[in-house]
């Protein structure tokens, strides 16, 4: 800006400014921020539809939503969740942090950046706008399975493709970055086994996103084909295959998960050591664990499928498959708690997310070790077992992971602490807000209450009513979160450039908050953080 | 280290009170909940479903024993390893060893689970040498059942009036769980589900059964059970087929063997009955209101749903019957898109589902309401000839 | 040790790691796509979907075994099809290896002319590969003038290899309304 005002002598509006800057920024740290608010956007406006859905579902009888409408909810809301929120949450830590904690200036490729954020609002107003639009919104799941999708999908649904392929290049174009990133622009001494394990877990993940999303483009591409180009992927009549739609998306959706929950486990791998004062444990392991994980995650998507009439063959083989990943899953948890063991331990608010992660999580993957199990999914299959599960991974796992990871990193972000107080209150109320909201769901789904479901025999009322309770609770902790959030980036106590005692890296080396352009000349690794190479201090 | 830790105030009053309001909730819940909820999958009333149970206990067992050693080491390593208790950390960070071993020891549990599991998917998997055929058929919203041995065939409709759903009538015992045509089977029999749909994918789910198999347009799949227990077991549609996928309950009533021969000769009779009571409602001519008496009920039972009481219809999704071209045009044309339905469409094809004396009457009905006023009365003969 | 690198090489580098990956990108793209043929010759060489043959069969070349089984016949007009659909009989007990012949009677119900398309499914799906069609009318799209009716031909066999413990077979076809713009090409296609 410097520069332009130089070339440019008549002052522009300050609003012009503004809205240019943010336009036009190639800088990591604010793209980091433009994504960490657009996700913190939709994450309102996904929760208000799961907002919806628990008030419909409060009590047995259909109150307030009707049924197709009610299916809108839910689709959105899974949709917008995992698109809007979880993922560009994630990307948005990367871009602030990775360049930091590997001593690079900025991204690789900061115009290809700046394009990656800001095709995501215009394909969420896209998705978003669906809901005005004659026929509703998609209303099939956002698992969008043909050929309800297909033949019977609203007009809408052109819309939904569109705005799922904006998506999809945002993402992989966001991953090739990250990638070229982390090889080609590590400070000199930073070998691959010194990088943090966020960077770590950021590396495999950004592999997973290209090889995935591609896949999602595909589905949607065929879905479009065989709506309005006579053609017939999923379709029975033509001489396609509905079962073909699902081989096809959960190709993409289960990756997809391991998407959403890798960057998670790199910030626990961060907090916990800060906070225990003690390295992480098991380095070279947990390197090793996550390769398995996503390695495995490629080869198990038709564990979504064990009802579809899958021969025995293929659902031995992805029982088994799924049932190993418990494996390396199980030793970055054990890695977690021998961080712990005989350290010396705090518990700020990152730090209580971070456990909480840790916890939680790991009781939804003891859910999905159930699941994995095909004769006992006969009973869990499209149940709220499965919802239960996979609220567990994600709300305390991803997005509680990314909260963590904002209160540990505001402070470098902002040069101000968050409220400790506050973000205790915030922790404590989620937690029991989270549980109050999901627990139940798993006794509900044992119980025989099918998924995507608007009303409910009264067998289920009583687990859907506490979970109701519990998820209005919920909705209040996010606004409280905003305050908190809100509130450190107006002001608060000074953070110093070290902020957490216990904190090694690179990105502690540097002021908070951190200038707009840091480590422009390459930091040294060995004297510029303490303790970066592995067998340092110990 | 940033913000000392505060032993009382506003967070501790906090929470305090969040438990409290958690628990107060709970406790007002309490009551009822002893006597409504199940915590535990449940027994089913075939061999299948008792394993199914077992696979459930252990699996659970196996977490439940992992998650006390994992969050127990945790829960004492909060207390034991705070810093007020250890201002000191130790050093170690690797052990290879350590690794090795908690590697090896889930695997293993993993492969001692595997084993039971296996061996139940594959006696799932063999739908072999069973004692009747079924074909279950899967439409928006409803189900189809066909014996292929004795040729009886009928559908199965949700019984909950509309009204319990809209919260005017207080629920009925089984609320949602209730069809009127139940697909009847005899107990101590192996039976073979083929499942199949006519639009969406769907799945039949029959929980005491452990019968679950996804219905899928243009394919069938197979699956059995055998039911130890004569009785009524009620499941639901488990795969999301559209805005009525909550209501297509599946009901199964499972009799004594000697009953089942019985029933069967009774539906074979009840449809020789049918046919006789369709060629008496043929060979005479019906009176206007005796048919709008008749439509009215059978366009609230099947059609008020999707194009609403008064005919208004919702959108283009669901049209008016209002002022409509078709429900005004020809009747040929009227009749042909209520018997046949309309492809790729909600509209199903009602011909196979009701007799010609309702489609006279529900045809008729619509001619004449809603401000339509055609005057025309259509005869169950002129249905019978259209078929 | 120090790792140096210019700023040039790194920005070569980058380029071709950028060019490299999105190329993967690209790939898998066309991944999504290989997965549909590839899927149809899995399901074609074993059958597994269920799915028959598109294509006759030739006669059975080993003579008949001493094995029988039962096949079911089964009927299934899909939403929007005004036709009657219904098998002439509903079991067959055949001898492997040796021709049989069924028909299934067709009637369109409405007033103008309707094409249909039958498309088969066989449980357990794993037989499907072991029902050889010779002739069908399956393989082909079915015109019927309004009010019309006919009666359509199979002929099969049960190949002898059909594994033992399959005793009941179930020949499933569902019909489906053809669009005129559609599919001539995209059934043959598949």
């Amino acid at each position: 800006m410097v520069a332009h005002a130089e070339i440019r002598p008549r002052p522009r509006h300050p609003l012009v400014e503004f809205v240019l800057r943010w336009l036009l920024t190639t800088n990591h740290k604010e793209i980091g921020t433009l994504y960490l608010c657009l996700s913190f956007t939709l994450f309102f406006v996904a929760g208000a539809m799961a907002m919806v859905i628990r008030a419909e579902l409060f009590q047995p009888g259909i109150q307030f939503t009707d049924p197709d409408f009610y299916n809108q909810m839910v689709t959105l809301h899974g949709l917008v969740m995992v698109f809007g929120a979880v993922m560009p949450a994630f990307v948005g830590l990367a871009n602030w942090m990775i360049p930091l904690m590997i001593g690079a200036p900025d991204m690789a490729l900061p115009r290809v950046n700046n394009f990656s954020f800001w095709i995501l609002p215009f394909a969420f107003v896209l998705l978003l706008s669906s809901l005005f639009m004659q026929g509703g919104a998609p209303n099939f799941g956002w698992t969008f399975y043909a050929p309800l999708s297909t033949t019977y999908g609203p007009p809408s649904t052109d819309f939904f493709i569109f705005g799922v392929h904006l998506m999809g290049i945002s993402s992989v174009l966001g991953a090739i970055n990250i990638i070229v990133t982390i090889l080609n622009m590590r400070a000199p001494g930073m070998t691959l086994m010194k990088m943090p394990m966020f960077v770590w877990t950021w590396l495999i993940t950004a592999f997973l996103l290209v090889m995935a999303m591609p896949v999602l483009a595909g589905a949607v591409t065929m879905m479009l084909t065989d709506r309005h180009f006579g053609t017939s992927f999923f379709e029975a009549s033509g001489g396609g295959d509905p079962v073909l739609f699902q081989h096809v998306f959960w190709f993409f959706g289960h990756p997809e998960v391991y998407i959403m929950i890798l960057p998670g486990f790199g910030i626990a791998s961060q907090i916990i050591p800060t906070f225990a004062r003690k390295k992480l444990f098991g380095y070279h392991s947990m390197v090793l664990a996550t390769g398995a994980i996503a390695f495995l995650s490629f080869i198990v998507w038709g564990h979504h499928m064990f009802m579809t009439g899958m021969p025995i063959v293929g659902q031995l083989f992805f029982m088994y498959a799924t049932m190993l990943i418990a494996v390396p899953t199980g030793v970055k948890v054990f890695n977690w708690v021998a961080t712990m063991w005989r350290g010396s331990l705090t518990f700020e608010t990152p730090m209580l997310f971070a456990l909480g992660f840790v916890v939680m999580f790991t009781i939804g993957g003891f859910s999905g070790l159930m699941l994995a199990i095909v004769p006992a999914d006969v009973q869990y299959h499209d149940t709220f077992f499965v919802v239960a599960h996979f609220h567990y991974v994600l709300y305390p796992g991803a997005i509680f992971g990314t909260m963590a990871a904002v209160y540990y990193w505001l402070p470098k972000w902002t040069g101000h602490m968050y409220d400790e107080r506050l973000g205790r209150i915030h922790f404590w109320t989620a937690a029991v807000a989270v549980n109050l909201t999901f627990f139940p769901m798993h006794f509900s789904g044992l119980a025989g209450m099918p998924r995507r479901i608007v009303d409910y025999s009264p067998a289920f009322a009583d687990f859907n009513m506490v979970s109701s309770i519990g998820a209005a609770l919920l909705g209040l902790t996010q606004i409280l979160f905003l305050y908190i959030v809100i509130k450190t980036v107006r002001g608060g106590e000074r953070a110093s450039a070290q902020v957490w005692e216990g904190a090694e890296g690179l990105e502690w080396t540097v002021p908070s908050p951190a200038p707009l352009h840091t480590f422009e000349t390459p930091p040294d690794v060995e004297t510029g953080s303490r303790a970066v190479l592995a067998d340092e201090k110990g | 280290m940033h913000a000392a830790v505060r032993q009382g105030g506003i967070g501790v009053r906090a929470l305090r009170l969040t438990f409290g309001l958690a628990a107060a909730s709970l406790w007002c819940l309490l009551p009822r909940m002893a006597l409504a909820v199940t915590f535990d999958l449940r027994e089913g009333a075939t061999e299948m479903s008792r394993r199914i149970q077992s696979l459930h206990h252990m699996s659970l067992g196996v977490c439940v024993v992992v998650g006390i050693i994992v969050f127990g080491a945790m829960a004492y390593s909060v207390v034991a390893h705070r810093r007020s208790r250890r201002p000191t950390p130790a050093r170690f960070h690797e052990n290879t060893l350590v690794e090795i071993a908690w590697t090896a020891v889930p695997a293993l549990i993993i492969v001692g689970m595997a084993v039971p599991a296996t061996m139940a998917l594959v006696e799932i998997e063999d739908s072999t040498d069973a004692d009747l055929s079924i074909v279950v058929t899967g439409s928006q919203w409803k189900w189809h059942y066909r014996y292929l041995e004795s040729g009886i065939a009928f559908y199965s409709n949700k019984a909950t009036p509309q009204a319990q759903i809209d919260n005017l009538e207080p629920k009925g015992e089984h609320y949602l769980l209730d069809v009127d045509q139940p697909l009847v089977l005899p107990a101590n029999r192996k039976v073979r589900f083929l499942t199949t749909s006519d639009d969406v994918i769907h799945s039949w789910w029959a929980p005491d059964l452990a019968v679950k198999q996804d219905a899928i347009p243009g394919f069938i799949n197979e699956t059995w059970a055998r039911t130890e227990r004569p009785g009524m077991y009620r499941g639901q549609c488990a795969e999301l087929c559209g805005k009525g996928h909550a209501f297509m309950p599946v009901v199964v009533e499972v009799l004594p063997e000697e009953e089942f021969g019985a029933w069967i000769n009774g539906q074979r009779q009840a449809m020789e009955g049918a046919s006789a009571a369709a060629v008496a409602a043929r060979s005479r001519d019906w009176s206007m209101d005796e048919l709008l008496q008749r439509g009215e009920k059978i366009f609230l039972d099947n059609c008020a749903e999707c194009h609403q009481r008064d005919g208004s219809g919702q959108g283009s999704k669901y049209p008016a019957l209002a002022a409509s071209d078709i429900v005004n045009g020809p009747i040929e044309g009227h009749l042909d898109r209520v018997m046949n339905g309309k492809a790729d469409t909600e509209m199903q094809a009602w011909a196979p589902q009701l007799s010609d004396l309702d489609l006279a009457a529900v045809i008729t009905y619509e001619r004449n309401s809603f401000g339509n006023d055609t005057g025309d009365v259509v005869q169950p003969m002129t249905v019978y000839r259209t078929r | 040790m120090r790792l140096t690198r210019s700023p040039t090489s790194r920005r070569a580098g980058s380029r071709r790691q950028t060019a490299l990956l999105a190329a993967l990108a690209v790939g898998m793209f066309g991944f999504a796509f290989a997965l549909v043929p590839l899927y149809g010759v899995f399901c074609e060489l074993t059958g597994l979907n269920g799915r028959t043959s598109p294509r006759a069969a030739a006669a059975p070349g080993r003579p008949a075994a001493d094995r029988e089984v039962t096949v079911q016949f089964v009927a299934q007009v899909a939403k929007g099809m005004p036709w009657e659909f219904r098998p002439t009989e509903r079991t067959m007990r055949v001898r492997l290896g040796e021709m049989n012949a069924t028909k299934f009677y067709a009637r369109n119900r409405a007033s103008a002319a309707v094409t249909g398309q039958a498309v088969p499914s066989v449980a357990p799906g794993y037989a499907a590969q072991y029902l050889q069609k010779t002739e069908c009318f399956c393989f082909t799209q079915q015109l019927l003038e309004g009010g019309g009716e006919m009666e359509m031909p199979v002929r099969f066999y049960v190949d002898a290899e059909l594994p033992d413990e399959v005793r009941t077979l179930t020949l499933s076809y569902a019909l489906f309304r053809v669009d005129p713009v559609r599919t001539a090409a995209a059934y043959e296609r598949q």
